[in-house]
């Protein structure tokens, strides 16, 4: 290519860099991802060559970011109105709404088939239903159609566990399963405190979350409805395979205090809220952070000790 | 064509370019390491039933 190919169109001031598009691949998510991938695939039971298992985890990151990229793409209409997502690539004019869709779907289809290769087809065909879950059905229906978008949508991030699992099983058991169950009975109340002090900004972009159609009252109720059964769930899996005393000791502090912050945001009236800028909301929000990461903590923990002995009930 | 540098486009994407060429090189590296780890933990022998018919 000479200079002369290069056109006024071509050259942008403010054009991309590499960091840009790598926060389409929603860095912080893809944490999370990486994180209880590890779990789900270091507590089963089957030994993992090491460059495979790491293999499978950025596989599977690398799908989870492709997701994002991907509901970037879409989203990107009501990115541009809401104060928490105005600063992404797309709204901040960095990175074209083309750009999103083509990288997404290229790390798609890479990160799936790769996971096919490293771990098993079964991993990868579970990597392409996720992917598929959290783009399709997710952001593409459920997120502006229903205020339980958060309730179905949040499968779509409790599936890496099942999928790291997979990748070292080739098969499903309850357990990863119980995993599945942490995150999905975990993310509607994160993201409904969320809502809570977050107020305007999903009035504004016309999603419709619990705060806006059934009201603040109602999303208050539900955060305490949802920690209630969460908690039932988070104890009762220290007596699966996954658990032991450690994940047990955890289970029960955290999730007297997660039940304690949902009693207190149940208590609160909007003007009590409003005094201290949410305060319980938002100590609530940041707890719930630390919640899901001890509890895959622990359970990493136990299957970390097994084979010493020491971890699970045994 | 020389390699010359001819325009400040080069300048401006450098860290662009270098992030991608630098993924790129990951990425063989991991592939490399994959097929390694793969070869020698018995990934890719043919069942014996098959090496029979």
């Amino acid at each position: 290519m000479s200079d002369a190919s290069i056109n006024a169109s071509t050259i942008r001031e403010d054009e991309a860099q590499f960091g840009d598009y790598f926060a389409l691949l929603k860095p912080r998510v893809m944490s999370l991802v990486v994180f209880t991938a590890l779990v789900g695939l270091v507590a089963a039971p089957v030994s993992v060559n090491p460059v495979i298992a790491f293999c499978a985890i950025l596989f599977i990151a690398i799908g989870g970011g492709a997701s994002g990229a991907l509901n970037m793409w879409w989203d990107a209409d009501i990115d541009r109105v809401m104060k928490r997502t105005k600063g992404r690539p797309i709204p901040a004019g960095k990175v074209t709404e083309g750009e999103a869709l083509s990288l997404g779907m290229a790390l798609s289809g890479l990160a799936v088939i790769m996971l096919a290769l490293a771990a098993n087809v079964f991993a990868g065909l579970f990597l392409a239903f996720t992917i598929f879950f959290y783009v399709v059905i997710y952001t593409m229906w459920l997120k502006r159609s229903t205020p339980h978008n958060i309730v179905i949508g949040g499968a779509a991030g409790a599936f890496p566990p099942v999928i790291g699992w997979i990748a070292a099983t080739g098969s499903m058991t309850l357990e990863p399963w119980l995993m599945f169950a942490l995150t999905f009975m975990w993310t509607p109340p994160h993201f409904w405190a969320l809502a809570l002090f977050m107020r305007s900004d999903y009035d504004d972009a016309g999603v419709p979350m619990l705060t806006v159609t059934h009201g603040r009252r109602a999303t208050r109720v539900h955060i305490l409805v949802y920690t209630v059964l969460l908690a039932i769930l988070a104890v009762g899996t220290a007596f699966s395979g996954i658990g032991g005393p450690i994940y047990l000791a955890v289970a029960l502090v955290m999730n007297a205090l997660f039940l304690l912050g949902a009693w207190k945001i149940l208590r609160r009236n909007e003007d009590d809220s409003e005094v201290d800028d949410f305060k319980a909301e938002r100590s609530f929000f940041k707890l719930s952070l630390l919640y899901l990461f001890l509890h895959f903590g622990a359970i990493l923990v136990e299957a970390v000790l097994k084979p010493y002995g020491l971890g699970g009930w045994s | 064509m020389s390699l010359r540098k001819e325009h400040e486009i080069h300048e401006r994407r450098y860290s662009r370019n270098l992030g991608v060429g630098l993924t790129l090189a990951a990425f063989i590296v991991i592939v490399f390491g994959l097929t390694v780890a793969k070869v020698t933990s018995g990934g890719f022998e043919v069942p014996r039933a098959e090496v029979q018919n």
